[in-house]
């Protein structure tokens, strides 16, 4: 018995450890945020916040839904497949609000960045060297650059 | 409402749970998308794309990505005849304003659009010490600022070089695949901005997906295979001069 008496200091530190790791378990349950762990070992409610950025770019579904007119001249031609922010750029801020006009691209610049002829090119896609092709007219003279071709019902009207 | 004592106990554990995901603070801006339903990746279909730089230019402005940072960007390879091994290989500012033109000459040329592969076992995630960053259950691979401590392990861990360290928030940044978007039932800005088709976002857990049929008729690879990082980019008609 009297051995136990002596193991009195021991006591006292088990006593300082148990009090040291309910600190711990308090101040761990203040500092780790609620939704670690949720998935994984990372905050969970990291990926809403990833999801909730604001979007740019509205999306050709978006822009479909008023200009019906352009989306008609478009479906049938070789640009149908060409979204309409690929060329008009980020325009989720006019989506929200019509009155906000976009500025119209510039065809001389834009259309060469797609057409101007490469040897890196894939063999297959139309490509011209500018200067020659068009002799400095504008490429909307001859082509509307919702439907390139150049027909009786799609090109030699002006861009549309 | 009167409950029998039956449906107090089933509906106890479902409460159980549902509470749980309130105060662990569940997405806010896409009520319909539930994680489980998707499995993230990329196609790209080497032989459409024309360098146009539309990808880079779209991915900037949709990210607000830092000049001179890239979280997408585009290579044009040049592969001489006889030398596999080294060909040469250049991206003029992530090829953003397109590629000098190339003039008619031996060997051939290529794009090769570059992005995070999205890895399901991916390198990056396993050496964060914090917890920073993370595949998601619908495999994409995200940064969480908020955690994050910039020590750039990730930005080496990388086999792909797909990461950096943003020069402002001084924290690890990458490609999301537009997590933003693809979770509104939107394709990636970059994507959206491909006037050729060469990129599509691919979920390999819809069965509706024409990835499924693509991938069975067409000679479809991911970079560097030899890390068995799990890459979810595909490339249709990569060359094997590719690094």
């Amino acid at each position: 018995m009297s051995s136990f008496k002596e193991a009195g200091h021991l006591f006292r530190f088990a006593g300082l450890f148990v009090f040291a790791f309910l600190v711990f378990l308090v101040v761990r349950h203040y500092v780790v945020p609620k939704s670690f762990g949720q998935y994984g070992h990372y905050r969970g409610a990291a990926i809403g916040e990833m999801a909730a950025h604001p979007v740019k770019f509205a999306g050709h579904e978006t822009c479909e839904g008023c200009h019906t007119d352009i989306l008609d001249v478009k479906k049938n031609g070789k640009h149908a497949h060409v979204n309409c922010e690929a060329c008009h750029g980020a325009l989720a801020n006019h989506a929200d609000d019509p009155s906000i006009k976009p500025v119209l691209p510039d065809t001389a610049a834009l259309c060469a960045r797609c057409h101007t002829a490469s040897a890196a090119k894939p063999k297959g896609f139309p490509q011209v060297v500018p200067a020659e092709h068009s002799n400095g007219l504008s490429c909307e003279t001859c082509h509307n650059p919702h439907s390139p071709a150049m027909s009786a019902d799609s090109g030699a009207g002006g861009a549309k | 409402m009167n409950l029998s004592r039956r449906q107090m106990l089933i509906l106890l554990p479902a409460a159980a749970v549902a509470w749980k995901s309130v105060l662990a603070g569940t997405p806010e801006e896409s009520p319909n998308y539930k994680m489980s339903d998707h499995w993230w990746g990329m196609l790209i279909d080497i032989p459409k794309c024309i360098g146009c730089g539309n990808c880079v230019r779209a991915c900037q402005t949709e990210n607000n990505v830092p000049d001179g940072n890239f979280r997408t960007w585009v290579e044009r390879y040049h592969v001489t005849d006889g030398n596999m091994v080294s060909p040469e290989v250049i991206s003029p500012d992530g090829g953003k304003e397109g590629f000098p033109v190339a003039q008619e000459d031996a060997g051939k040329y290529f794009f090769v659009p570059k992005l995070c592969n999205q890895c399901a076992d991916s390198p990056c995630t396993q050496v964060c010490p914090v917890g920073a960053t993370f595949t998601t259950p619908d495999g994409v691979v995200m940064v969480d600022p908020k955690y994050c401590l910039g020590c750039a392990y990730c930005v080496q861990a990388c086999p792909y070089g797909c990461r950096y360290i943003h020069p402002e928030k001084k924290v690890a940044d990458k490609c999301t695949l537009c997590y933003h978007r693809i979770t509104k039932g939107l394709t990636t800005a970059c994507c959206e901005a491909c006037p050729t088709g060469a990129r599509q976002l691919v979920d390999l857990k819809n069965p509706k997906d024409p990835i499924h049929a693509f991938l069975k008729t067409h000679s479809v690879q991911v970079l560097k295979p030899q890390m068995a990082t799990g890459a979810k980019v595909y490339y249709n008609d990569l060359d094997g001069s590719v690094r």
